[in-house]
């Protein structure tokens, strides 16, 4: 406590003993927290889970029961096996668009992390014309909504025949402004020049400093963009919606089609609802550390 | 991307003077200078190449649709001048899908702060389990956007929801969530928070503990306590971050498509369209009964222009109240 001591010295003992003594009481930072940090943490977790716990109660339930009692029991009922089934042997097949799901997210979330590592070494690291200016580019084009240009690009994917193909929604998200920025500031600290100037005196060519350096020290931001974008590919609607057709979908568009087709059925939709939750439910529980992480991090640099 | 096949220099290096060393080694510097030159280039262009085919073209000829007849059966039609715009701008929808666009913003993006700092100030402590805590807040985050509408579409069923059956359990009339314009953004707004206040949390709760110790020791020995603190010490330093959040939420809450689109079966808006938003409005243009791009690319550019009117205006307000003098500029 140099601040004590300094007041001490300032303004007397007294002065430095009312000092400590209201340090002691206000709560340093690093005092445990009082019991009531955890309560109300608690219900607010509770809040936010409460939502889910009620689609895993619908999920669980069925379509007379639902209706006769508008607030369900709170005890999960016996349906909920049959009625995934019931939903992945609709004529809405739910595999196919989990298996969709899955290659979109995995496909984008490699694709931006290498193409963004790759820019972001560039910028952060290399020294070439323009620069600078070309970087704001990246950064402005954030704001620009993915609305202005959807008619020319559904235009477009339909001359190319690939209304309805994977590839449609594949295509556009392979690199993003935000992956190349994130990265970018990244390795900015966390890739010192020297590094960089062992691998070239090494022999090492640029393309080949970015894949024994540059990609191995950014391991940890690109584990951060993996995860943003995989949940980022993995809930995308309004594209997919638009460009995918009849069976192949992904599972947002396949909720919707379960919607339009079994609106009277809330146990069927929210086993939907389940089956589209669960993977990066699982997925968060491995991984959601890393992604709480992320967040945190962007937000001091960001 | 010739230089990539150049193994490294080192590998090489044992037979040096086998064949011929010097014009090797003056080739090997001209590759070596290419490879400084242009690479740089090479490694940032797979953005560029895509953004010009998937972002500038498409914005670019989104303005050349717009001034057309175009549809999805027909394709390109007769030049129109501005008649799309005219169209749009002459047309009620508009306005209503204007109006509920940034009613339902309002209404997810300022309760949305508050709710954030105030769970992260809660976080903002030295406690058992941080991750635990943490990741608790950011559950509803992996949660698709139509899957939190289809939850919260039933509970805010107008007969058989459960708000509206706990709010009849207590003796209060049902609220018409899907009837009443004002209720059904309340609704929609509601779900935009479930899934966002957490990460912002943990924004905001990062930015918190950027704030030096001892501005608070300093405040604790002047004799505050946690309110005060909160107030006057926490929150103005808290002001980047807000700026930041608001920023980020305005562009994407302009954009709001995929709560309202399912929030009920037919995916409009509701019978009057009370909660159709602008992007919404795009898509009935274009992929609805109308089928008209033109009209939907006009919307697009209404749309991409209000979002930079509110961008810029937002800029200067907050410019304005980051400084703006505040109890926070003195211990700065």
């Amino acid at each position: 406590m140099q601040s004590t001591a300094a007041i001490e010295q300032l303004a007397g003992k007294g002065a430095a003993r009312a000092a400590r003594r209201r340090l002691k009481g206000g709560g340093g930072a690093d005092a445990r927290p009082h019991w009531w940090n955890y309560v109300m943490l608690g219900v607010i977790i509770a809040l936010f889970a409460a939502p889910l716990y009620y689609a895993l109660l619908l999920a669980s339930s069925d379509a007379g029961t639902i209706a006769r009692t508008p607030i369900p029991s709170l005890l999960p009922q016996g349906n909920l096996w049959s009625n995934l089934q019931q939903v992945i042997g609709s004529d809405i097949n739910f595999w196919s668009a989990l298996w969709n799901s899955v290659i979109v997210s995995v496909v984008t979330s490699v694709s931006v992390v290498f193409f963004a590592t790759l820019a972001g070494f560039a910028f952060s690291k290399l020294r070439f014309r323009g620069r600078r200016g070309l970087l704001l580019f990246v950064i402005a084009t954030m704001a620009v909504p993915v609305q202005l240009g959807v008619i020319p690009l559904f235009i477009v994917m339909s001359r190319l025949g690939w209304v309805g193909d994977l590839k449609a929604v594949i295509l556009p998200m392979l690199v993003t402004a935000f992956g190349v920025f994130w990265m970018t500031q990244y390795l900015e600290d966390a890739l010192p020049f020297e590094l960089i100037e062992a691998a070239r005196v090494d022999g090492c060519n640029l393309l080949q400093t970015y894949w024994n350096v540059a990609l191995p020290a950014s391991r940890g931001a690109g584990a951060m963009l993996f995860l943003f974008t995989f949940v980022g590919s993995w809930t995308n609607f309004f594209w997919p919606f638009i460009v995918l057709r009849g069976s192949e979908v992904t599972l947002p568009v396949a909720l919707q089609q379960l919607q339009a087709a079994y609106f009277k059925d809330y146990s069927l939709i929210m086993s939907g609802v389940v089956i589209s939750v669960v993977p990066l439910l699982l997925l968060f529980l491995v991984v959601g550390r890393q992604l709480v992480h992320g967040i945190m991090q962007g937000a001091v640099k960001g | 991307m010739t230089i990539s096949t150049r193994p490294p220099r080192a590998s090489r290096a044992p037979a040096p003077s086998a064949d011929g060393p010097a014009p090797r080694a003056a080739w090997r510097t001209v590759l070596s200078r290419l490879d400084a030159r242009c690479t740089p280039y090479v490694f940032i262009a797979p953005f560029f190449l895509l953004f010009l085919v998937t972002g500038l073209f498409p914005i670019l000829y989104t303005s050349f649709v717009s001034l057309h007849d175009w549809d999805l059966i027909r394709g390109q039609g007769d030049f129109v001048g501005l008649a799309n715009y005219e169209a749009v701008l002459a047309s009620d929808s508009f306005y209503k899908a204007l109006r509920n666009t940034f009613s339902i913003f309002l209404l997810s993006s300022v309760p949305q702060v508050v709710a954030a700092i105030l769970i992260a100030y809660v976080l903002d402590a030295n406690l058992r389990a941080k991750t635990f805590w943490r990741m608790g807040v950011l559950v509803p985050y992996i949660v698709a956007p139509v899957a939190v509408s289809l939850i919260f579409g039933k509970i805010f069923a107008d007969q058989s929801g459960v708000i509206n059956n706990l709010l009849m359990g207590v003796g209060l009339p049902a609220i018409g969530w899907h009837s009443d314009a004002l209720a059904s953004h309340v609704a929609i707004a509601t779900m935009v928070n479930f899934r966002w206040t957490g990460y912002n949390a943990l924004i905001f709760l990062a930015a918190m503990q950027a704030v030096p110790r001892e501005i608070y020791e300093a405040a604790i020995i002047d004799g505050t306590n946690r309110m005060r603190r909160f107030v006057h010490v926490t929150v103005p330093m808290l002001r980047p971050t807000i700026i930041f959040v608001v920023i980020t939420s305005t562009i994407g809450g302009l954009q709001i498509f995929d709560e309202p689109r399912m929030f009920d079966t037919g995916g409009q808006g509701g019978a009057s369209r009370q909660w159709m938003t602008m992007t919404m409005y795009l898509y009935e243009l274009g992929w609805g009964p109308q089928i008209s791009f033109g009209k939907a690319s006009a919307v697009a550019w209404l749309l991409f222009l209000i979002i930079l009117v509110i961008g810029v205006v937002n800029f200067l307000i907050t410019r304005r109240i980051a400084s703006s003098g505040g109890p926070a500029r003195g211990k700065r």
